[in-house]
Formats: C-alpha cells, structure tokens, sequence
C-alpha cells in the first residue's frame, strides 16, 4: 500500500517535470508545473492520512468513530494550493506577455535570448 | 541544445531524481499508520483551547498563524505582480471596443445563459458568505470562500458582456478589499500586542464551542482573508479579462 501511495507521488512530480521539458506550448508549460506541484498536495495529505480516520473536524463524533488524520498536514496543503494558485496565475501572465513580444507560444521558437 | 539531447539530459537528471525521490520516500512512515506525536497533540488540545470544532481552521489562523499572514502576503504580491504585468505597455491603450455598426445591435447573452448567472451569482455568493462564516465549525474558511466569492463575479461576467461590467468599474472595491483583508490580519495580529501578549495571540472572547460565534481571533481572520482573497482572485480575473476587451495596440 505505501508502495503505490509514494509511487504516485514520484510519478506525478516526474511526469510534470518530464512535460515541462518536452513542452511545445508555453500555457502547456504552465499546466504541467502544476501537475508537478500537485505531487506535493498529494504527498502533504498522504503523510497525514491513517486508516479508518476521519477529517479532523470534531462535529457529531458518534457517527464518525476513529482517530482523526493529521490537521496540520491539511493545513500545509492548504497553503500549498494557494501558493500554487499564485505561482500558475503570475506565469499565465508572463505568457500573455510574452505571446504579445514574440508572436508565439512555443519555448524553442523564442530567440530573444540568443540575441 | 536540440530537443533530442535535451531528453536524453532529462532522462539521466530523472533517473537520478527517481532514485533520490524513492529513497526519500522510502524512508517515511508506512503510509496510513500513525500521527506525528505534534498531530495527537493538536487534534486533542485545539478544540478545549481554542473553541473551535474544525482543527484545521485552529491551525491555520492561530498556532501557525504567521505562516498564514505570509502566505497572505505571497497572495498579494503575486495580485500586484500580475497587475503590473499586464498593465498597458507603451504601445498599448486602453479603451473598450469600437461599435463599428451602431445600426446593428449587439445581441445580447441567451436568455439561459442570463438565467444560470443569475440563479448561480447569488448561490455562489451565498455558498461563500456560508463558508467563510462556518470556518471555525466546519470544512471551509477564509481562503475557499474567498475564492467561490471571486467565482461568483466571474459568473457575472459570463452573463452580461464585459463592457457592462466595466462600466460599473469595481476596480477600485476589488482593489480596496484585497488591501484591507491584508492589513486585518496585521491589525488582528496586533490586537494581541495591545493586550499585552505576543502577536497573533487569540485575545479576542472565545465563545462556545459549536456556536456560530467561537474561536476568538480565528473567524475574525477568516473574515479578512475571505475579504483579501475575495479581492485578489476578482483582480486577477479583471486583469486577464481586460487583455482582450480592454487593451489594445496604440493606433499609429
């Protein structure tokens, strides 16, 4: 069980990082920095989940028995997603930006840096 | 560097990236088994101390309520990144479409479209103002709501046309919640400076445990935060959308 649940972890990071390398399309890109930042969500929750447990939310506990999962984990997920929300937003801009200077999208059509 | 040597250096740094993440991962607890003794602790204490009943709203806004005032600051720096970037470069200029047909009226969004906006605006709205409100008691707080109340504008946007929108130009709103939702938080914090404690110390009355009214300081920031969020994500839909209604290039 731990097997799968940290594979998809390293799976998820690879194949973001493998699609930000391949990428042809700079909103592309974006999309898959976040795949690969969700690995992280994916990790955070993992670390803090237990078997049997509940949300850590101590409302009618009769009808949810069993030891609540780690809340400061969700807690760091939670800043997790915000901060990649930020991050996609700030990028999605500089693609805007950059479509408008270079006429295109694609990462390897760009060749104000060599100049 | 040529798309074949850039996969083939990629697939070396992944293998070794592999190994690394394996070991790394390798090396956690099996996964499902047990709570870091600093977890028990807090999923035992929060709710005698604190008053709340959702311990991740405890943790967020009170015992690590300076990661939080970051985090909300790293929200609203990248909102006045992003304002910045797509702000009228020195060819462009702003102004809203040209009617080049004044004969011909625009015709305005399908009647159901109208319908769903308006019936999901003020749900929207409403989900929000519940979420934010029953941050201390349930799943939810400042950050969702602030952003399902964002969603609610963008479904207004989706309604009408944007020059509508625009005309009622709640720039300046926007602008002024996510700058007061950010400085209720430092306010707040200082609050517990006021009363002779450290920052961010819950200071405020704590209420009883269940009530609508409970955690002392951490609805108080679930309140500004829902506003600062709120603010932020409006922007930052305003900002895009004005990319293409708005700004355009400077006729020469």
């Amino acid at each position: 069980m731990s097997v799968l649940a940290y594979g998809v972890v390293a799976w998820l990071f690879l194949v973001g990082i493998y699609g930000v390398v391949t990428s042809r399309n700079l909103i592309h890109m974006v999309v898959c920095v976040s795949v690969a930042q969700s690995a992280t969500d994916v990790l955070l929750l993992e670390i803090g989940y237990r078997t049997g447990g509940h949300a850590p939310v101590f409302v009618s506990l009769p009808a949810h028995p069993g030891p609540a999962v780690d809340a400061v984990m969700q807690a760091l997920a939670l800043t997790d997603v915000v901060v990649g929300a930020t991050v996609t937003a700030l990028l999605l801009a500089l693609a805007v930006q950059v479509h408008k200077r270079a006429g295109t999208l694609d990462p390897d059509a760009l060749r104000a840096t060599k100049e | 560097m040529s798309r074949r040597a850039r996969l083939a250096f990629f697939a070396v740094a992944a293998a070794a990236l592999a190994v690394t993440l394996g070991v790394g991962l390798a090396g956690l607890p099996s996964f499902g088994s047990q709570l870091t003794s600093y977890a028990r602790m807090l999923n035992e204490l929060a709710s005698p101390q604190r008053h709340v009943t959702d311990v991740v709203s405890a943790i967020t806004f009170d015992y690590r309520g300076i990661d939080t005032l970051f985090e909300e600051f790293i929200l609203l720096a990248a909102v006045a990144g992003i304002s910045v970037l797509l702000r009228p470069l020195s060819d462009e200029t702003r102004e809203l479409p040209e009617d080049k047909a004044p004969d011909r009226a625009i015709p305005p969004p399908s009647p159901a479209v109208w319908l769903l906006a308006v019936l999901l605006s003020s749900l929207l709205a409403l989900i929000g103002l519940e979420t934010i409100t029953h941050g201390v008691l349930t799943p939810g707080g400042g950050f969702q709501a602030g952003v399902i109340l964002a969603s609610a504008l963008y479904v207004v946007y989706l309604g009408t046309n944007y020059a509508t929108v625009e005309r009622f130009q709640p720039d300046a709103l926007l602008e002024a919640s996510d700058g007061v939702g950010a400085f209720g938080y430092v306010v707040i914090g200082l609050l517990g400076l006021l009363a002779g404690e450290v920052f961010l110390t819950n200071v405020v009355s704590l209420g009883v445990t269940g009530n609508l009214i409970a955690g002392g300081t951490i609805a108080l920031l679930n309140l500004v935060v829902g506003l600062e969020v709120a603010g932020g994500f409006a922007i930052l839909a305003s900002e895009f959308l004005d990319q293409t209604a708005v700004i355009r290039t400077r006729r020469r």
